[in-house]
């Protein structure tokens, strides 16, 4: 690698100037975490949260995702990557490294980080802290860098293909109805904060509605007025989005407001409807130019956020740990802090999805093989900021105000009072006036149990916005982050859809050749209707459940990403055995025994606990039991009730279960493999050969003067090459 | 002040790039070291668009 060609004379200079920089950043680290770990009870700023986190990556960066790419992965420079050998300017394409971080950090940050941090507040804003930012820097960044490695190592193949290949058939059949599964659960989740976010609120409705026809707009815009001209269509779509916001200001005035107030179970309608038709649809009409927008937006406002963060310094409200974390008997999801938090909160600290993504489109268009560690690596330690910042937001507004928003309507029966009582038996305090104060100061119409985490972020977004930036905007800003999450959110369910679609295309293809075709319609649109379906149905399950849809299904959502990444983290083992690479196994090693004792431990809860608020099962039989004697449970309200309570229960045990056994055949099968590999000392794998490298590129973020200079060297000795074709 | 003009066409060609509005600029190019009439603007982005159709885009959490 260039950067360790330094001059000798050079390097004296260099080292005490490095060594003094890292000290310096080390000092701060351990001064934001010696504050956090003996602070309590009094003021503390948010800020050292912040610093806190930002120091730790860069360490993290700086030296531990070094030694994973010299030791453990011997990046080597010499080696033409999958984009250099079969550039064919559609999937494989040498991609310049700053810009392809741009798009692996748009195709890996979503909802997501925004909404485990904000429920698992109810913990208080330390066990969060910690996990976030320990978890992504020796496990998330672990698992999303050597994915991606392996997988570029291997032409870019997919996770499932890797594991079935790698590990055996049985794992990889297991690994690919676990990736479909999890993957329906995921987009019946994100559905559901949109829903939650939307319910009710007519400015929203009107909002996000109107992205819409902007969307459409965009995509003829660009197909038949502007081909090409993305960043003129990007701009003026946002400057549409923007203005719809504001107009939603105007609902009331322009006649609207009760056609746009509109309950969860229409929404939910509309939603499946609007998902199929979007998975059906030529992506340039809908997709591409949504996604435009919502990777700029996505950009924008965590900029702005990290701004506004700095600027207002906000003073954190929250407890260090609450009583919650100890007991299990919290509000917002059952359980305690072990193994929950670390569920609740996966995007962000780990994340199984994102092995899809550094499995897919990202290695086959990597230029370097040294760029593996800023793109993977980096790409999700940025992604961690982001769910910092939204755990930040949630534990600096009023508590009593938080848990009101985030109870289960059973639980505050939906009313200002019914939430200040509720929140009182907490031993938190709010007055109905407060509670009603604050949802007009967002133009709201109430804040009770407005579940899911969304509008709780938004509202913590829209008070730090507020301080920093001034102005009497909070209801602008409120509406501005419940749009910016749920574009990110109907992004993800519109590619996640298509994405599923293509999946089952592709496995129904194996056995019946025809169906396979993805321009064949009725393989498309029964492919795409049995998707929507699926992901409908828990949706609809979440939204009707007495007891509170995202209580329920959260858990299973964190439990599903979490178990993916197992699955991911069991394949990075198995190949670095297989590399005869054993004394480096513990680098994913850790996180995948870390992952499974926590995935399996909360897997066990829900299944078997005797405990009805944790045990899916427990509270079914509960529930039937009080049935048959003919009595009613709160928060049922009558016998149709009860049923359904049960109904859910079951399905989200039975998938549970699922998940959890289908995992293990994984773990089990690739076991079998690692003692092979050990008593063989190495044995083969489909790792392309090397071929040699011709593309000179740097090797991280900012180039070093050695490597610009190779660089115009290697431009210079191009130019007479290519003129002479 | 120079310093402001580098930001600024960083940024562009990275905007750009990212967006890959700068494909055409490549494509051009290609045509016309290689000595072939281009294509028109909408086929090429045309075209462009066909190929992202079929290929799955996915996006996380």
């Amino acid at each position: 690698m260039t950067t360790t060609q330094t001059r000798p004379d050079h390097r004296g200079g260099n080292r005490v100037r490095s060594i003094a920089i890292w000290s310096v950043v080390a000092l701060v680290g351990a001064t934001c975490w010696a504050v956090l770990a003996l602070s309590r009870g009094e003021d503390v700023s948010a800020l050292w949260i912040l610093f806190a986190a930002l120091s730790s990556y860069a360490i993290a960066y700086r030296f531990y995702s070094r030694f994973i790419a010299k030791k453990v992965l011997e990046l080597d420079d010499t080696r033409a990557t999958p984009a250099e050998r079969l550039e064919n300017g559609v999937d494989y394409e040498v991609t310049d490294r700053r810009v392809l971080f741009g798009h692996h950090f748009a195709a890996i940050a979503g909802a997501g980080p925004l909404v485990g941090p904000v429920l698992a507040a109810q913990m208080g804003y330390l066990p969060g802290t910690i996990w976030i930012i320990v978890g992504v820097i020796l496990a998330g960044a672990v698992q999303d860098m050597v994915v991606l490695f392996l997988s570029m190592r291997r032409d870019g193949k997919s996770l499932g293909q890797m594991v079935r290949e790698e590990i055996g058939v049985v794992g990889g059949t297991a690994a690919l109805i676990a990736v479909f599964a999890i993957m329906i659960i995921i987009l019946a989740v994100l559905s559901l904060v949109v829903v939650n976010a939307l319910a009710e609120s007519a400015w929203g409705v009107f909002s996000i509605g109107l992205t819409i026809p902007i969307a459409l707009f965009m995509g003829f815009y660009l197909r038949y007025i502007r081909p090409g001209r993305v960043l003129e269509t990007t701009a003026i779509g946002v400057v549409a989005l923007l203005l719809a916001i504001i107009g939603g200001g105007y609902v009331e005035q322009l006649g609207l407001e009760s056609a746009l107030t509109i309950s969860k179970e229409h929404l939910v309608i509309a939603l499946v409807v609007y998902g199929f038709i979007a998975s059906i649809l030529p992506v340039w009409m809908l997709l591409t130019p949504r996604d435009y927008l919502s990777t700029f937006m996505k950009v924008g406002v965590i900029a702005l956020l990290a701004v506004g963060l700095v600027v207002a310094a906000p003073v954190l409200q929250a407890d260090a740990v609450t009583s919650f974390a100890t007991d299990g008997d919290g509000p917002v999801f059952a359980g305690k802090v072990f193994p929950f938090v670390f569920i609740t909160i996966a995007c962000g600290a780990l994340s199984g999805f994102h092995a899809l993504i550094a499995s897919g489109t990202t290695p086959k268009m990597i230029s370097k093989e040294s760029h593996v560690r800023m793109i993977g690596y980096g790409g999700m330690l940025m992604e961690s900021f982001v769910a910092i910042s939204a755990l930040i937001a949630a534990v600096v507004i009023d508590q009593g105000l938080y848990y009101s928003m985030n109870a289960p309507a059973g639980m505050t029966g939906g009313t200002v009072e019914g939430a200040a009582q509720f929140v009182g038996t907490l031993g938190y305090t709010i007055t109905p006036d407060q509670l009603s104060a604050a949802a007009a100061a967002i133009e709201e119409q109430t804040l009770v149990s407005r579940t899911g985490g969304a509008p709780t972020l938004a509202f913590g977004l829209s008070q730090v916005f507020h301080e920093a930036f001034g102005g009497n905007l909070q209801a602008f800003w409120y509406h501005f982050a419940i749009m910016f999450e749920a574009l990110f959110i109907l992004t993800a369910v519109d590619a996640g859809t298509r994405v599923g679609r293509f999946m089952l295309q592709d496995t129904i293809g194996n056995v019946w050749k025809r169906y396979g075709d993805v321009s064949w319609r009725p393989a498309a649109w029964s492919a795409s209707a049995i998707t929507v379906g699926a992901w409908g149905y828990m949706l609809y399950i979440g939204v009707t459940d007495p007891l509170g849809g995202i209580n329920q299904l959260f858990p299973l959502f964190g439990i599903a990403n979490q178990l993916l990444a197992a699955i991911a983290l069991t394949l990075c083992v198995t190949l670095l055995i297989k590399h005869g690479k054993l004394k480096y196994a513990w680098v994913p090693g850790i996180p995948l025994a870390w992952d499974l004792v926590v995935t399996m431990t909360a897997s066990w809860q829900k299944i078997f606990s005797d405990n009805p608020a944790l045990g899916y099962f427990a509270q079914a039989s509960r529930y039937r039991e009080a049935r048959d004697a003919g009595e009613l449970l709160a928060p049922a309200t009558d016998a149709d009730q009860m049923g359904t309570v049960i109904r859910n229960s079951m399905t989200n045990g039975v998938l549970q279960s699922v998940f959890a056994i289908l995992v293990i055949i994984v773990v089990a099968n690739a076991a079998v493999i690692w003692v092979r590999a050990i008593r063989a000392g190495s044995l083969p794998t489909t790792e392309v050969p090397h071929t040699p490298s011709q593309i000179v590129a740097p090797a991280d973020f900012f180039a070093t003067a050695d490597e610009k200079k190779a660089v115009a060297a290697w431009e210079d000795e191009r130019r007479p090459v290519r003129s002479g074709r | 002040m120079n310093a402001i003009a580098r930001g600024w066409r960083g940024l562009r060609w990275y905007l750009r790039t990212f967006s890959g509005e700068s494909r055409w600029d490549d494509y051009l190019a290609a045509c016309e070291r290689d000595g072939v009439t281009p294509a028109s603007r909408r086929a090429f982005e045309r075209h462009r668009a066909d190929q992202v159709e079929h290929a799955p885009m996915a996006r996380c959490c």
